[in-house]
C-alpha cells in the first residue's frame, strides 16, 4: 500500500515554481505548472547534479540553473538531443494540498 | 486515404528542399495536412552535399541519409519510391506516375530539383560517360574507380573539382578539363583559383584549361575510351589533343527541371516561377528548390533552399507572417585539407575598391572587394577563419567604416579566450578542444554533424554543447560546420534573429508591440504573438520580463518565476547548489565598521570562503539559499547585484585625493555613478570604471562605459568588454564637469537599455547599431539626451534594495524549504 504525504497547500508554491521538500531520501523538487498540476523530482539534475528546484519552470519541463539542461517534469526525463533522467515521485493534488508518495 | 477530410497535400520530389518544407512544416502545423510524397529514386531522402565525401570513400551512403524510411512511416506521410510523376492534371487536381499510381491533392509542391547539363559532343551518350548528381552516379563513379584507370572531368567547377578530387582518391589518374582560364571562375578570382589548383596538383590531379571537348571516343569494347579536345583558341579545325579516358564525367553546370510544371501550363522562366511565399502561378502549387526561378534566380547552393522551405512550410501552415526575399550566398568547397571560401561579387569593378592580403609563401590570400562603405564580395584562400563574419557583414549590408583599419585581421583576431587562441579549424587535429567550456573536440563536432545531419550552428549547439555556454568558440565551431556540410552551411542571420524557438518575431518587433499595444504582462505578450509553446521557455521569459519592466517601470509586475534563480534568489547560484553574497561597497571604498560586520557575518555562518571579486568588493561563497536572508539582515550593506543582468559595479582608482598623478576625483565620480545607476537591470550585465588620469588603473578601457579623467575634464569611452572576447572601448565624447559625465553616462546605458537585445552587452549592440548612431543620439542631440537621462532617472526611481525587502519577509517562501516530517503527514489511501 502506498503512502501518501500531506506535504503544503498548494498556494504555498509559486505557479511555474517549486518548493524543495527536504525528506529522509534526500531534497525533493515539488513543481507547480501553470494549470496547478504538481510533480515532484529528485532535487538533482542528470547531468550534474544541479538543483532542478532552482530552474525555469515552462509548460511540463524546467530548465536546470547550472548549464541548461531540460527535463521532463512527468517522466524525468531529459528533452532530447539531451540524455538522462532523474527519480520521478508521485505528487498529487486534493482539496487545495498537496500530496506527496515517497514508495 | 481520399476519404480523409484532411487537406491532401502531394509532393513530387523527395530530395533535400522538399524533405526540409516537410520537417517544418510538421513542426509547425503536425496534423494539419495528409501527405504523399514523391521520388524517382530509389532511397529515402539524403543529403545530397555530402555526396562528396562518399566518393571520396570518407563517409558511406548510410551516413548521408537524412530521412530513412521509417522516418515517413513515423510521420503518417505516404511515400512513393523509384515512381516518377509524368502529368499533373490541374483540372481534376491529381499528379499521375509513370506506373499509373495517381494521388489528388489540395495543395501540390513541386520540388523537382534540377538536371545536369550534358554537353552535346559526339560520344555523349556513351558507356562511361556520366553527371555527378546522385547516389547512382556516385556508386557508378566508385565502380569505375575500382576497374579503370583514366578519368575526366569535364567542368572545373565546385562539384567538378569534388569529382575529380574523389576519383583521385580511389586511386585514379584524373584530368581536369575547364572552357575557362581559371578553376572555380564563378566563385574565385584568378589569384586564389592559381592557389588551389596549386595545391589540387600536389594531391596529384591534372588540368587542362581554357579546353573545349571536341568529341568523346569509344573503344572496342563500346565503352569511352578517350576524349579529344579541339584545338586550343584557332578555331582551326584539326586535330586536338587526345586524353586518355575510361571514365568521363559531365559537370559543367545544371539547369532547373521544369519539364513536369511546363507540361502542365505553370508559367516558367528558366525555372518554375514563384512569389515570395513559393506559389507558382497556380495559387494551389508551391515549388521550392533548385526547380524554381524567384525574381529571375535559380539557386543550385542548399543554404537557400532552406530558407524557401521555411517560408514555404510556413505559408503551407496558413501562418503567412514570412516572405521569401532571396539569398545571399556563399561557397566552400569541401576537399580535405583545402581551405576556401567566397561570397558575394569578388569581381570589382567600377567604383569598387579592393583589399587584399596576399601571402603565397604559407597559401594565404584574402580579398575583400568594398564599394561605398560596404563589403560586397570576398574571396579567401588558406584561412578562412573570417568567412562567415564578412559574410554576415555582407548580407547584412553593415556599414563598414569604423571597422576598415581592422578588418584583415579579422574578428577572431583580437582577445577570444578559451580555445588555446586557435582560429583556424581546417589545421586543427581531430583530438583538439574546441569547446573549453563543454570539452568537445573538432572530432565529436565533426562526427555529429555527419551522423545526424547537422545543419545549423544551433543544432550543433543542442547536439554536442560546444559554443552552447560562452560562446568564445562559436566562430570555430561555425568553419568546422561549413568545411563539413560545405554549401549547405547558412551562418546565422543576425539581422534578423527569431527572440527564440517559441516564435519567429524578433527582439525588436516584440519590444516594439509593447511599447505600441501596451501589452502589460507575459501571457498577454505571448498571446499577442502566438507563442508556439506554452508558458515559453527559459530563453524567451526573462528577455519578456526585462523588456516589460524597462517598457512599463511603474506599471509592470515583475515575474520573479522567468527570471533567472540569481535573480529570483538575488545571489549566485554555485555548483554544489549553495550560493555567493557580494555587497555593494560603493567605488570600492569601505570603512572598518563594514569590514567588521562582514568578518563576523562570515564567521556566524560558517563561511567556507571570503574572497576579493575584480570589482573592488568582497565575495562570501557556500551559503545555504535559507541563511540568506538571515545572512543580508546581518550584513546590513545594499545588495552588489552580482548575480543579474544589471548594474553591477563601478571600479574605481585612487584619484587625485591621494595619488600623486591624479587630475581628477576618480573616487568621487566613481560613487556618484554607482549611487545613480543602483538597483538598475539591463539587457546584460553592466560594468563601469573610473580613473583619475590617463595611466587608467581602473582599467575604464574595456567597461560598458568606462571615465578617464584628463587635466581638463573627463573622457567618456563605451561598449568595452573583458571576459570572452576582450574589446577596447571606444571614445564617446570628452566633457569638463562631472554632472556631464552622470548625464552622458546615464544616456548612453538608458539607450542601451531601451534598444539592445537581452542578453547583448553595450559592444554587441553597439557593433550593430554603429558609434555614430550612438553619437548622433547622445552627443549630438542634446535634447534627446536629457529626455534618456530623465527616463532612467525615472525608472529607478521606485527600486527598492531587494536585500532589504527580503530582511522584512517578502517571498519569504523562495527561501524556505519543506522539512518533512512523517510523523505529521496524513495518510489518505
Amino acid at each position: 500500500m502506498s503512502e501518501w504525504m500531506r506535504i503544503c497547500p498548494l498556494e504555498e508554491i509559486p505557479r511555474l515554481g517549486s518548493r524543495v521538500v527536504q525528506t529522509g531520501k534526500g531534497d525533493i523538487a515539488v513543481f507547480r505548472s501553470g494549470t496547478d498540476e504538481v510533480f515532484a523530482l529528485r532535487d538533482q539534475c542528470p547531468h550534474k547534479g544541479g538543483p532542478l528546484s532552482q530552474g525555469i519552470v515552462s509548460d511540463r519541463k524546467v530548465t536546470c540553473p547550472l548549464h541548461g539542461l531540460t527535463v521532463q517534469l512527468d517522466s524525468g526525463e531529459a528533452v532530447a538531443p539531451d540524455k538522462g533522467c532523474t527519480h520521478r515521485y508521485r505528487a498529487r493534488v486534493d482539496k487545495g494540498e498537496v500530496y506527496l508518495n515517497l514508495s | 486515404m481520399t476519404d480523409t477530410k484532411k487537406t491532401r497535400l502531394v509532393v513530387i520530389g523527395n530530395g533535400m528542399a522538399g524533405m526540409r518544407t516537410l520537417e517544418e512544416l510538421l513542426k509547425l502545423a503536425p496534423d494539419m495536412y495528409d501527405i504523399t510524397v514523391f521520388g524517382a529514386e530509389p532511397h529515402g531522402n539524403y543529403n545530397r552535399i555530402l555526396l562528396s565525401p562518399v566518393l571520396a570513400g570518407e563517409m558511406t551512403i548510410k551516413d548521408i541519409m537524412l530521412n530513412d524510411v521509417d522516418w515517413y512511416a513515423q510521420n503518417g506521410i505516404t511515400l512513393h519510391l523509384n515512381k516518377t510523376v509524368t502529368q499533373i492534371d490541374r483540372v481534376r487536381r491529381k499528379v499521375i506516375a509513370d506506373d499509373g499510381t495517381e494521388a489528388g491533392y489540395d495543395r501540390l509542391l513541386l520540388a523537382t530539383g534540377s538536371n545536369p547539363f550534358m554537353l552535346p559532343v559526339p560520344g555523349k551518350d556513351l558507356p562511361g560517360v556520366i553527371s555527378y548528381r546522385d547516389i547512382r552516379d556516385t556508386d557508378e563513379m566508385i565502380e569505375a574507380a575500382s576497374r579503370y584507370h583514366h578519368a575526366v572531368v569535364i567542368g572545373g567547377g565546385l562539384l567538378g573539382l569534388e569529382a575529380a578530387n574523389g576519383l583521385r582518391l580511389r586511386g585514379m589518374d584524373v584530368t581536369v578539363v575547364h572552357l575557362m582560364p581559371w578553376l572555380m571562375e564563378r566563385q574565385l578570382d584568378r589569384t586564389a583559383a592559381g592557389l588551389l589548383q596549386q595545391s589540387l596538383e600536389a594531391k596529384g590531379l591534372r588540368f587542362k584549361l581554357e579546353k573545349q571537348t571536341a568529341e568523346l571516343v569509344a573503344g572496342e569494347s563500346g565503352r569511352v575510351c578517350a576524349i579529344r579536345l579541339k584545338p586550343a583558341l584557332s578555331g582551326v579545325e584539326g586535330d586536338g589533343e587526345t586524353l586518355p579516358a575510361d571514365l568521363v564525367v559531365m559537370a559543367v553546370g545544371i539547369h532547373p527541371n521544369t519539364g513536369l510544371a511546363e507540361a502542365a501550363g505553370l508559367h516558367c522562366d528558366r525555372g518554375v516561377a514563384v512569389n515570395d511565399t513559393m506559389q507558382t502561378y497556380d495559387p494551389r502549387i508551391y515549388a521550392v528548390g533548385e526547380c524554381v526561378s524567384h525574381r529571375g534566380t535559380s539557386y543550385g547552393l542548399v543554404a537557400p533552399l532552406f530558407e524557401q522551405a521555411r517560408v514555404c512550410a510556413n505559408h503551407l501552415a496558413q501562418l503567412g507572417i514570412s516572405r521569401y526575399t532571396g539569398s545571399v550566398t556563399s561557397t566552400k568547397l569541401k576537399v580535405t585539407g583545402i581551405d576556401l571560401f567566397s561570397a558575394g561579387d569578388f569581381t570589382g569593378g567600377a567604383g569598387t575598391e579592393e583589399i587584399v592580403l596576399s601571402d603565397p609563401s604559407v597559401g594565404v590570400y584574402k580579398k575583400l572587394v568594398v564599394k561605398g562603405d560596404k563589403i560586397v564580395g570576398s574571396v579567401l584562400y588558406g584561412d578562412t577563419a573570417d568567412g562567415s563574419w564578412y559574410f554576415q557583414l555582407l548580407r547584412d549590408g553593415q556599414n563598414i567604416h569604423e571597422l576598415r583599419d581592422r578588418l584583415m585581421s579579422g574578428q577572431s583576431h583580437l582577445g577570444n579566450s578559451g580555445h588555446h587562441g586557435q582560429n583556424n579549424a581546417a589545421s586543427m587535429p581531430d583530438d583538439m578542444e574546441v569547446c573549453g567550456c563543454n570539452g568537445v573536440c573538432k572530432g565529436t563536432i565533426v562526427k555529429a554533424i555527419k551522423e545526424k545531419g547537422l545543419f545549423t550552428l544551433n543544432d550543433v549547439r543542442k547536439h554536442t554543447k560546444a559554443s552552447a555556454s560562452c560562446g568564445s568558440c562559436t566562430g570555430l565551431v561555425e568553419q568546422i560546420l561549413a568545411s563539413t556540410i560545405g554549401g549547405a552551411y547558412q551562418p546565422v542571420d543576425v539581422s534578423r534573429k527569431p527572440l527564440c524557438g517559441c516564435t519567429d518575431y524578433t527582439h525588436e518587433e516584440v519590444r516594439k508591440a509593447i511599447v505600441e499595444r501596451r501589452l502589460k504582462s507575459i501571457p498577454e505578450a505571448m498571446g499577442f504573438f502566438e507563442w508556439r509553446n506554452v508558458n515559453g521557455c527559459a530563453s524567451c521569459r526573462p528577455a519578456l520580463n526585462y523588456y516589460l519592466l524597462c517598457a512599463w517601470p511603474h506599471d509592470y509586475r515583475d515575474d520573479p518565476q522567468s527570471r533567472f534563480i540569481n535573480e529570483r534568489a538575488h545571489a549566485n547560484i554555485q555548483k554544489d547548489g549553495t550560493y555567493s553574497v557580494i555587497p555593494r561597497i560603493y567605488g570600492g571604498v569601505t570603512t572598518p565598521a563594514q569590514l567588521r560586520r562582514i568578518a563576523d557575518v562570515a564567521e556566524k555562518y560558517d563561511i567556507r570562503e571570503v574572497r576579493c571579486t575584480g570589482g573592488q568588493r568582497i565575495n562570501m561563497l557556500g551559503v545555504k539559499k535559507e541563511d540568506l536572508p538571515k545572512v543580508w539582515a546581518d550584513l546590513d550593506m545594499p545588495s552588489g547585484f552580482a548575480y543579474g543582468k544589471s548594474i553591477r559595479t563601478v571600479k574605481t582608482c585612487v584619484g587625485s585625493e591621494w595619488c600623486r598623478f591624479g587630475v581628477q576625483d576618480s573616487t568621487s565620480m566613481g560613487i556618484a555613478l554607482e549611487k545613480e545607476l543602483d538597483r538598475m537591470w539591463a539587457p546584460h550585465k553592466v560594468k563601469l570604471a573610473v580613473s583619475g588620469c590617463p595611466r587608467n588603473c581602473a582599467e575604464a578601457t574595456i567597461k560598458d562605459v568606462g571615465i578617464v579623467g584628463v587635466d581638463s575634464g573627463w573622457e567618456i569611452y563605451v561598449a568595452g568588454n573583458g571576459g570572452i572576447k576582450a574589446e577596447v572601448s571606444l571614445f564617446l565624447v570628452k566633457v569638463k564637469s562631472a554632472e556631464e559625465v552622470m548625464e552622458y553616462a546615464s544616456a548612453f546605458i538608458q539607450l542601451y537599455r531601451e534598444e539592445a537585445r537581452y542578453l547583448d552587452r553595450t559592444v554587441h549592440w553597439v557593433q550593430r547599431v554603429g558609434m555614430d548612431y550612438v553619437k548622433a543620439r547622445i552627443v549630438e542631440d542634446a535634447a534627446g539626451r536629457r529626455v534618456l537621462y530623465e527616463r532612467l532617472k525615472d525608472a529607478l526611481r521606485d527600486e527598492k534594495d531587494p536585500w532589504q525587502e527580503r530582511v522584512r519577509g517578502v517571498a519569504a517562501r523562495e527561501f524556505e524549504p519543506i522539512r518533512f516530517q512523517p510523523e505529521i503527514g496524513s495518510e489518505i489511501s
